[in-house]
């Protein structure tokens, strides 16, 4: 599997970066770790006339714990997701989502701003950047602006980002309570059959807040604000995890692949889902 | 074709140089341009991890990683791992423990398995399963292999006991 | 000196013989990245090779342009069929007796299939070429199922339009390849429709390829000066090969010469020739200078060397008690575009009539139905002796099947049927003559093992929790008992291409008592070079570090047919050793010269002939071989070598009994497994180490097969699984541990009682995965459900048995 040819910038500045954009428009791509652009290009299924290679530019693989705000800049690796101790801290999700994506050799090249960037919806960290509630920074020749991660997927591989802006970060408030990340696939390497992100807090015994997305089982990642609801107020009971799932399933449109049929696809997501939020649950105690 | 670039690489300790389309996949070049034949091609697509090798403190699959990208950077093989008079313990605990059939996958393993023991010395059998999981073999079932490592890994720490 | 002689044990333990757990001595060079594969060589000029391929499974090729391709820099050549048609090189014999196109001719009748091989500086400008040439293709309606393929009025073949009768027989249909029966039909209908229980059951072994690690490939290099051609490749067999070139291409054999390198892996991939070999001689031919094609992963698994693909129906009777009484299978085999499969000449479908397997079944009848669809050809063995997969699966899901029908347990209903150790050698209902074998002893042994009752009792109350709603997870307890049948010849039953399946080994031993050995096998992993040694060791008396095994070259390896069906130790191993007992001959007359006693009167020791009852009085072999080079000897030629080809009198029969302990969430459909024990009787064992290494293995590929791994088409025959994202291959978290155990049952007619043991694990592996799944819902009405026992289909099984309601 051989690429086609390409022109090679490694640009140290975003102005630099910004500037290739705009002097190649769609034929200039830029890359972070590689690990879902070059397969794609191997392929030939992604041409991609001009690189441009992200790692000389400072600071994108900065994480930052400031207060109770998380920024991660777009270089980060979930290599790095998985062994920084502040994060682990602050947003286990994180670290307890990164180890479920691909492998260690993978895990150090891939990003999350590759991860995130691309509206792949095999990927991982879209939903669990809903789940978080994250605002996306991007930067074009206009400056920089922050879309919100709930809307910034359009559909499979569209989204609010311009073609001309880069993705230099991703922000959001530490999450409190307990968290869940349960993914089920068919081996190391697989993208999730069904993955959930679940972030809770309890209240007195009840659920105060919940958040709640879901991976690959549509065409871009779904939070569902209804299966949140679902759950507030109550005491996390069977009953309501239910409602909750029943609520999510409503929101999801898996469809058929190697991995399943749209039935089972159907099933495995509530039953993730279901997991997902007892295991959540169950760590509010831990972390109330 | 594109232009060609000027690479420059630390491979094994010995700076390289040479000219490269920037699409030139570090695994042909490691192969093909500096006659390092030890990582493979087995799977196109980093699923299988015969192509690895420690970039700049990382192991990472060659195949899936440009020339260009690689520009600059410092790069271990399975070459520079040991020697044929000074193999590495895990060189020796694959051979052992019967680690290896084919030989195919080996380079890419024992690579892996240097930084893995790197990351954690101490290592339980779980996680030696997990942290060998970007590598594929198609010939031992992976038992022995797991066997080797935690066996190079009690090895190198009673060494380093007895330094101490 | 006498009394500085280490004793016999201390001598015997030196010549690290057969029966010690030896290391390896291919180790150094593949621990430190030294292997030699054939994406390793590097020759100078050398130009690289790659294919265009059809995105479509069938069409009509109406046009080739080539202009584009031709006019990059860096490209020397683009190939078609038109440019091989001259050289009457445009189609290829298969190994079945069918042809196949080397490069599209006309038409195209899968996806992936090679259209025009693309010629250039290196592998960059090649996949550059290869997005040049134009090819205008017609679409024809695509048939991706045998059983509407013998329906069908599309012609698929349209090379053979007309042809009744094909290579194995008469044709049915114009997309009909073969029908092949054994044994009695009437006989077994007749059984079966008088008996007290019949068992019906239909069941698909699904398409999915042996994958290696390497791919396929290989270097040709036409020396136009010297009019030599030589060949490197991924090759299971070199010699084969060698001969094959020289029918194809004209060029007399000597001047032909193959060489397997190190092969990264074969599990029956390699066997086959295949179009990359033939365009990169073609290419060397054309362009004087040494050409190199090596596939890619998508390449491997769309267009060489498929496995398995048959639909299997059973119909099994028994006395109330459960004494079997018949067995009838039929199969209908896809066999994909061109009947490619890799078996002896006589044996369109293999082995497949081994599928009485270990049960003593008075009258047994079998046909199988080869058809053409629009899927690659290949059909190879995969880690195993030719479809003695497929029919060990048919078998213990027959068995499975049978015990639900009489109510019985099918550890039991094994047991009653087993060929008793008495009635070996035992000739089979479907021909075969199974030479050795002690089924109930290993039987009772592996259940014990296990505690096998025990499982019972916790499989029942695990069903009783599930059903008060306490758990989610059901336990499966998969059984297996399996005979291979392997080491294929003898001559006089199997060939390829008409090439008896013998196999060989030339024994020089050197002035100072070392040695080298050459075979005509090759190993892709098996460690010959250390095996084979402590065979010899033990034959001559020379230290197995001080021989050196060679195999894979044809100029300087003996004629062999190579490795594959577990086929090295039962037949090269066997040359090995009688090779070794010539050398060992002539030793004991050099011996008895230079200890001035009569022939007779020395015997061998461990490493020396000595006087019979004066064990001071002795030669060790070191010593001979010295005399056997430099004193004259009256009567004897100088020099100390021996070659031996072996044509097994039989093949032999290892065999196992295999448990799988598993543990399946409903919900998800995922399956775990947490115990697999595995008892293995090979024969005489040659080094344990290597053995268990080859069964952890050959478990971990029928893991692979059973719980995931397949070639999937979609209706219109694209490859749904062309990448290692859904083509499963386990890794390490994937995969448990496994216990092994072993009984030595020696094979009579082997020279040293060894049967082979690579593919057993495969071959008994897959049932047994497989019938622990099936035995998980057994409890809940579940007869049987096919592989690959993926989550989906296995949460589409609890789903059909109402488990979610």
């Amino acid at each position: 599997m051989i690429p086609a040819a390409f022109d090679y910038y490694r640009p140290k500045t975003m102005g630099d970066v910004i500037a290739l954009l705009q002097e190649h428009g769609d034929d200039a791509r830029v890359m972070a770790g590689g690990h879902s652009l070059i397969p794609m290009m191997k392929l030939r299924m992604a041409d991609v006339p001009h690189l441009i290679d992200l790692q000389a530019i400072d600071g994108l693989d900065a994480i930052t714990i400031d207060g109770g705000r998380i920024t991660l800049g777009a270089m980060v690796t979930q290599h790095d997701l998985i062994n920084n101790d502040g994060l682990s801290n602050a947003a286990p999700i994180l670290s307890e989502a990164a180890l479920q994506i691909a492998d260690p050799q993978v895990r150090y090249m891939g990003t999350v701003g590759g991860n995130v960037a691309n509206g792949d919806p095999g990927n991982d960290m879209p939903g669990l950047m809903q789940c978080l509630d994250a605002q996306i920074k991007v930067v074009g020749p206009d400056g920089e602006r922050m879309i919100a991660a709930r809307d910034y997927y359009e559909s499979a591989y569209m989204t609010l980002r311009a073609d001309d802006e880069v993705l230099v970060s991703i922000e959001f408030d530490a999450p409190a309570g307990g968290h869940a990340y349960e993914k089920q696939k068919r081996k190391i390497g697989d993208y999730a059959t069904a993955a959930a992100a679940v972030q809770i807090t309890s209240d007195a015994g009840k659920v105060g807040s919940a958040s709640i997305a879901m991976t690959n089982l549509s065409d871009v990642p779904v939070w569902s604000e209804a299966a949140g609801a679902a759950l507030v107020g109550t005491a996390c009971d069977d009953t309501a995890i239910k409602a909750a799932v029943a609520a999510m399933l409503g929101d999801i449109d898996p469809s058929e692949d190697n991995r399943g049929p749209v039935a089972f696809k159907r099933h495995v997501a509530g039953i993730t889902l279901s997991r997902a939020i007892t295991r959540a649950w169950s760590r509010t105690t831990a972390r109330a | 074709m594109s232009d060609k670039m000027h690479i420059k690489l630390t491979v094994n300790g010995e700076d390289k140089e040479f000219l490269a389309e920037p699409r030139d996949l570090l695994i042909y070049a490691l192969r093909e341009k500096l006659n390092i034949t030890g990582p493979h091609v087995g799977c196109d697509t980093s699923h299988c991890g015969a192509c690895t090798v420690t970039l700049n403190g990382k192991s990472v699959k060659s195949c899936t990683m440009f020339v260009a990208q690689a520009n600059g950077a410092e790069i271990t093989t399975i070459e520079g791992i040991g020697s044929p008079d000074a193999l590495h313990v895990l060189q020796e605990s694959f051979k052992e423990h019967h680690g290896l059939q084919c030989g195919f996958c080996t380079p890419g393993m024992i690579t892996r398995a240097t930084k893995l023991l790197e990351e954690n010395p101490t290592p339980t059998e779980e996680e030696v399963r997990f942290g060998m999981a970007g590598n594929i073999c198609r010939c031992t079932g992976y038992q022995n292999i797991v066997k080797s490592i935690l066996a190079a890994a009690s090895e190198i720490n009673s060494a380093k006991e007895a330094a101490e | 000196m006498n009394d500085m002689t280490p004793d016999r044990e201390e001598r015997s333990a030196n010549l690290k013989g057969m029966g010690c757990s030896r290391k390896r001595v291919e180790d150094s060079r593949f621990t430190q990245g030294k292997g030699n594969y054939v994406d390793d060589i590097k020759l100078p000029g050398m130009l690289h090779g790659d294919f265009v391929r059809s995105p479509y499974a069938h069409a009509r090729v109406v046009s080739i342009n080539k202009e584009a391709a031709l006019a990059l820099p860096g490209v020397v050549a683009v190939l078609t069929a038109d440019d091989l048609r001259p050289l009457n090189l445009h189609w290829m014999p298969t190994l079945a007796g069918d042809k196949q196109m080397v490069l599209a001719d006309g038409k195209v009748l899968f996806q992936g299939q090679e259209v025009a091989f693309v010629v250039a500086s290196d592998r960059y400008v090649a996949a550059d070429a290869v997005e040049l040439v134009e090819v205008e293709y017609e679409e024809l309606p695509v048939i991706t199922d045998p059983f509407e393929s013998l329906k069908s009025d599309v012609v698929l073949r349209e090379d053979l339009e007309g042809q009744t009768e094909g290579a194995h027989g008469p044709r049915k249909h114009h997309n009909h390849i073969f029908t092949w029966e054994q044994g009695d039909e009437s006989g077994t209908n007749q059984v079966l429709d008088n008996a007290d229980v019949v068992a019906t059951e239909s069941m698909y072994y699904h398409r999915t390829h042996p994958c290696p690690l390497e791919t396929c490939g290989s270097v040709a290099s036409m020396d136009k000066v010297n009019g030599k051609l030589t060949l490197w490749g991924t090759f299971q067999a070199p010699h084969v090969v060698r001969t094959v070139a020289s029918l194809l291409s004209g060029i007399e054999e000597h001047n032909i010469r193959v060489v397997s390198p190190d092969i990264g892996g074969g599990f029956g991939n390699k066997v086959g020739v295949y179009p990359g070999y033939v365009c990169s001689i073609v290419a060397s031919i054309v362009t004087g200078v040494p050409v190199k094609w090596v596939e890619d992963r998508m390449e491997n698994l769309m267009s060489t060397a498929f496995a398995r693909d048959y639909h299997m129906t059973g119909k099994i009777s028994a006395t109330k008690e459960g004494k079997i009484t018949g067995l009838h299978c039929h199969v209908t085999a896809d066999h994909g575009g061109f009947d490619a499969c890799a078996d002896p000449t006589k044996f369109p479908a293999g082995f497949m009539n081994i599928c009485t397997g270990s049960y003593d079944i008075p009258v047994a009848y079998l046909a199988v139905d080869g058809v053409y669809t629009n899927k690659a050809p290949g059909g190879v063995s995969y880690r195993c002796s030719f479809r003695v997969t497929e029919a060990v699966y048919f078998i213990e899901r027959m068995i499975e099947v049978l015990a639900i029908e009489l109510g019985m347990d099918s550890a039991e209903l094994r047991r009653i049927n087993f060929i008793k150790k008495e009635q070996f050698p035992y000739t089979a209902a479907l021909g075969w003559e199974y030479d050795s074998g002690d089924y109930h002893t290993a039987w009772d042994k592996a259940l014990k093992a296990v505690d096998y009752d025990g499982l019972r009792k916790e499989q029942a109350e695990r069903v009783e929790a599930f059903k008060r709603g306490e758990t989610r997870t059901l336990m499966g307890i998969g059984l297996t008992f399996f005979t291979e049948i392997v080491g294929a010849g003898p001559v006089k039953n199997c060939d390829i291409l008409g090439m008896g399946m013998f196999d060989s080994c030339e024994i020089r031993i050197h002035p100072t008592g070392s040695a080298i050995a050459r075979l005509g096998t090759i190993s892709q992993g098996q460690g010959h070079a250390t095996t084979f040694a402590q065979i010899l060791a033990s034959e001559i008396g020379i230290s197995a570090d001080s021989i050196t095994i060679e195999e894979g070259d044809t100029d300087t390896a003996p004629y062999g047919l190579g490795t594959y069906g577990s086929r090295s130790t039962p037949v090269a191993g066997a040359a090995t050793a009688m090779a070794g007992r010539k050398i060992r001959a002539k030793a004991q007359m050099i011996a008895a010269y230079l200890l001035e006693v009569h022939d007779d009167d020395v015997e061998f020791d461990i490493d020396r002939f000595v006087v019979k009852g004066a064990p001071e009085k002795f030669k060790t072999m070191k010593e001979i071989a010295y005399a056997a080079y430099n004193q004259a000897i009256p009567g004897l030629e100088p020099g100390l070598e021996a070659v031996s080809y072996y044509d097994p009198p039989n093949m032999t029969y290892p065999f196992g009994a295999y448990v799988c302990v598993m543990d399946i969430d409903v919900d998800t459909g995922v399956p775990e497994i947490r115990r697999f024990y595995a008892l293995d009787d090979c024969g005489t064992r040659i080094n344990p180490m290597i053995i268990e290494g080859q069964i952890h293995g050959g478990l971990t590929e029928a893991l692979a097969v059973a719980l995931g791994q397949e070639i999937a088409y979609d209706d219109i025959g694209n490859v749904k699984t062309g990448t290692l994202m859904d083509f499963f291959l386990p890794t390490a978290w994937e995969v448990p541990n496994y216990e092994t155990d072993f009984t030595v049952t020696p094979s009579p007619h082997h020279p040293i009682g060894a049967k082979g043991v690579g593919e057993s694990p495969h071959v008994g592996g897959v049932p047994c995965f497989s019938n622990a799944v099936q035995d998980a819902f057994r409890p809940f009405g579940n007869r049987h459900t096919n592989m690959p026992h993926d989550h989906w289909r296995i949460w589409q099984t609890a789903n059909r048995l109402g488990l979610h309601d």
